[in-house]
């Protein structure tokens, strides 16, 4: 009961701050026409992106070799993904598969093929986990039917240049699409519904796409996370308890969200009753939220339909709302210098949820607004502010931008290189980080010196190699040595070259 | 040994060390896993081929590390060895940092909680010191942010190694073959003015070299490395299959415990329960007073967890099977009545079967890897023996 108290003063108090700074008489509407462009978007995460005048807007595709297996009902789509090599595209007939797809390998195209209305089914009957993980770098993932699995539909773990597209994610755990840690993507066409967290969650990750998806009796619809560079465009998200998120969340291991353009979008009668699990941090989404900017820097909405949206149309928060969380020294809270241009918001808070009631009860208002700031940022900017119903947009200012086109797509114009890193000698690398193990260059270790092997081999780092991969036993007075054929013929071979160099 | 026996070998310590002068020298080629760049030795490791996003270090299989430390000089890392093990570094010569973080149990201990010096149970058990170049905080409730800052707990502290800073000073510098060795250890810290090779050791040498040993022991060689490199035989098919449990969303292990490294590093508030009779351990509510962190622990890299059981930060679970299996339980199950704790989001109640407890265990086992284990030595420049595989170590003089 004493929380409670507490909780309501800290509300009052809020309040009281608004009606403080803000004049409660609506001021007059000033008529400008403006006699001047605006500057042009720049966008701080945009450097390395498409520009509209560049390469065609998102061109990414994952590579394919001319490979080609089918899986028909019945067949295990796993041990396709087993026997293929990088570059192959796998597709998958109508049917019904009861399994768990794992992806550990670069430029795999699974692609199911429908026919006649009818896709291939991956059918988690309530028991499996995820339907698809894929760590490679570059996937296609599209033409999926998804349904009945406990965790995720797809997800991806550090996986580059992917793509998600014309999946039916229908009843799926915890997240329907999650590419998590990965760099440039698209998640486009996809229909998800009825999934317990956020159907569509891009979690830590930069420079990706949401484009044309119908997401909807969800908990959330679509979630951006501690990401950077990521463009939400053209969705219609309806009957989600909220619509459209873009979060930092404390403790995760990458603390920034920003540069986030959240564009075209239909944002409509999110009002679904709050599903989540308990403790999740989507369970302190009131229902009728439209869209929640929590703690994201630098985000632009830009000409989204907003409407019926029960409890408010936009909130820009900082982790107040998340109660449940430990705080996080590292994570800063504030929705730095939001942007909001020209957005049709029509009945939004109507019917506002108990938390947002009591927040407007304070304020003596019963009906939620179309936008809210509950931190009072005094970076922000909006354009025709005279449009909407707002609380604590009072510092912010007109926004000396109009629109966001010159950013098309926040995909990479040329892919992520499946190996990070340039210049890398793969030959010292493992010398020093797997032989080196065992031998040392003039020391005995537990096999034999460098120099020894080095006399011994001379000029034949292919003997070398060879060796390595299959050894016999050679020397009574060393043990025999373990076989390296978990590293490729390239790779060893790199390592002999290198150890025949070497000098010390 | 009884610890009148390890008394009287203390007493005897200066001339037997004097005697030993000069049978010591420091290795001048880095550990394994090192290159010698310049007289530093440099971490060489495969995974130094990929990127991470925003340079994490955290991601998936082919995922770069996170921050490490290296660069120190081959001497550095030898002295730095000797001085690990050697328990002239503790009060009473009875205690090395090697007896809580004993190679053989994959420098950790064994225990549920670490013994201090009169055999006292401590508050936590020991870490393993595996990988621990890539830490970024230190102790269980990460109120260190460096190896030297974490190793003043417990040289100083009175119930581990109860040693002195002047103590600790007076004994290396009355042993000549530690004055010789910190000679060539820090050869340029040694001048006409500062004594030459009679040059007093410092402290801050003794910290620099027992980092530089610990930062020198890494495990990346694993069979679950050899599979995030390529090479998918490496794993059985009952460790794939607990592979994909570990990375699921429904166990959500990897969700904190982050490819390469197997932590993300930061603070979590789980709910473990503590032993018997124990009260809630406050964790890093204590250091940063911050009641929302209560409960909270570093997530521990669980590289080598299979060779550090008991498992949590007393030691409440005496097997993996049990650790993985408190995940099971149902989110807060194990909070002590009257507790708020702020659970972590990722802690739910996953449903996993048991067979899918078993598979994450199979899992768990292929991240060991002890392949660059360093050598303990036989003879130590103190003259004392390596105390650390003692049995009376182990078994301690109190029962519990």
């Amino acid at each position: 009961m004493r929380k409670l108290i507490l909780s309501f003063a800290a509300i009052a108090l809020l309040a009281a701050g608004y009606y403080l700074g803000s004049n409660r008489q609506a001021e007059p509407t000033v008529i400008r026409v403006p006699a001047q462009p605006k500057a042009e978007f720049a966008s701080s995460g945009g450097a390395e992106v498409t520009t509209a005048t560049s390469a065609p807007l998102r061109s990414l595709t994952t590579p394919t070799s001319g490979e080609v297996i089918l899986v028909r009902d019945g067949e295990s789509i796993q041990d396709a993904v087993a026997a293929a090599s990088p570059g192959a595209v796998i597709k998958v007939m109508p049917g019904t598969y009861k399994e768990t797809v794992y992806i550990d390998k670069d430029n795999i195209t699974l692609s199911g093929v429908i026919e006649q209305g009818k896709y291939p089914v991956l059918e988690g009957e309530g028991v499996r986990n995820d339907a698809i993980l894929y760590s490679g770098n570059g996937t296609t993932i599209e033409n999926f039917y998804i349904t009945h699995y406990k965790g995720n539909g797809v997800m991806g773990q550090a996986g580059n240049n992917f793509v998600i597209r014309n999946n039916v994610v229908v009843d799926t755990g915890v997240y329907g699409i999650f590419p998590q840690l990965g760099k440039n993507g698209i998640v486009s066409h996809n229909i998800l519904s009825g999934i317990e967290d956020a159907a569509i969650y891009i979690g830590m990750s930069d420079n990706v796409d949401v484009v044309f998806n119908q997401v909807f009796e969800s908990v959330a619809g679509i979630e951006i996370e501690n990401s950077r560079t990521a463009l939400v465009e053209a969705n219609y998200v309806y009957n989600n308890t909220g619509g459209i998120l873009a979060f930092v969340t404390p403790g995760l291991p990458i603390k920034t969200c920003g540069d986030v353009i959240i564009r075209n979008n239909f944002v409509i009668d999110n009002n679904h009753e709050n599903f989540a699990i308990p403790g999740s941090i989507v369970a302190n989404i009131p229902p009728g939220t439209g869209m929640l900017i929590m703690a994201c820097d630098d985000v632009v909405i830009e000409r989204n339909i907003i409407t019926g949206n029960d409890s408010v149309g936009i909130i820009f928060t900082d982790f107040s709302l998340a109660t449940n969380i430990p705080n996080d020294p590292e994570s800063e809270p504030n929705p730095n210098r939001p942007k909001l241009l020209d957005n049709i918001m029509r009945d939004n808070g109507n019917s506002p949820a108990p938390v947002v009631r009591a927040f407007l009860a304070a304020q003596l208002e019963t009906r939620g607004p179309d936008i809210v700031d509950t931190v009072g940022m005094d970076d922000g900017c909006i354009n025709h502010r005279e449009r909407y119903r707002t609380f604590g947009l009072d510092k912010y200012t007109e926004c000396d931008i109009d629109t966001t086109a010159n950013v098309p797509s926040y995909t990479l114009a040329e892919p992520v290189p499946p190996r990070g890193l340039e210049n890398v000698d793969i030959g010292k690398l493992t010398y020093y980080g797997v032989c080196a193990g065992c031998h040392a260059y003039g020391t005995r270790m537990i096999g034999p010196p460098t120099q020894v092997i080095q006399a011994l081999y001379m000029d034949d780092p292919a003997g070398i190699a060879a060796y390595a991969a299959k050894p016999v036993k050679k020397r009574d007075d060393y043990p025999e040595m373990p076989p390296q054929g978990h590293l490729d013929e390239e790779t060893l071979l790199a390592a002999a070259e290198f150890l025949l160099k070497l000098k010390n | 040994m009884s610890a009148f026996l390890r008394g009287l070998l203390c007493a005897a310590l200066l001339l037997c060390a004097r005697s030993w002068a000069g049978e010591f020298t420091l290795a001048a080629h880095c550990p394994p896993g090192f290159e010698l760049v310049d007289g530093h030795c440099e971490l060489r490791s495969l995974y130094q081929q990929y990127a991470s996003l925003q340079s994490a270090g955290v991601g998936g299989l082919k995922t770069g590390l996170p921050a490490w430390r290296d660069g120190f000089t081959p001497q550095q890392i030898d002295l730095g060895r000797y001085l690990f093990f050697d328990p002239v570094l503790s009060a009473d010569g009875s205690l090395s940092c090697a007896s809580c973080h004993q190679p053989e149990r994959g420098f950790a201990d064994g225990l549920p909680r670490s013994r201090g010096m009169h055999g006292e149970l401590l508050a936590r058990s020991a870490p393993s010191l595996w990988n621990v170049a890539f830490l970024q905080r230190f102790f269980w409730d990460a109120r260190a942010a460096s190896l030297e800052e974490q190793m003043l707990g417990p040289l100083y502290d009175e119930r581990e190694m109860a040693n002195t800073p002047q103590a600790l000073l007076d004994t290396l510098n009355g042993i000549d073959a530690y004055r010789s060795l910190f000679a060539q250890a820090f050869p340029a810290e040694i001048s006409p003015d500062s004594g030459g090779e009679d040059a007093p050791i410092h402290l801050q040498q003794v910290y620099t070299a027992l980092a530089a040993f610990e930062t020198s022991l890494i495990s990346l060689n694993s069979r679950y490395d050899q599979y995030a490199h390529g090479y998918h035989d490496a794993l059985s098919a009952a460790e794939i299959e607990g592979m994909n449990v570990f990375r699921s969303f429904v166990a959500r292990c990897a969700e904190c415990h982050t490819p390469p490294l197997f932590s993300n590093q930061q603070i979590a508030v789980i709910g473990t329960p503590e032993p018997a009779g124990l009260p809630l351990d406050p964790g890093a509510q204590t250091p940063t007073g911050d009641a929302s962190q209560r409960g909270g622990f570093k997530v521990p890299s669980l590289r080598n967890v299979a060779l550090t059981a008991p498992y949590m930060h007393s030691g409440r679970f005496a097997s993996l099977r049990e650790a993985v299996a408190f995940y099971n339980g149902g989110r807060g199950h194990a909070v002590p009545p009257g507790e708020q704790l702020n659970i972590h989001w990722h802690i739910w109640n996953p449903q996993l079967g048991e067979h899918e407890l078993d598979r994450l265990v199979d899992f768990l086992g292929a991240l060991n890897d002890e392949g660059f284990m360093p050598q303990v030595p036989t003879r130590l420049p103190s003259g004392l023996p390596p105390v650390h595989n003692d049995p009376a170590v182990d078994s301690g003089s109190t029962g519990e």
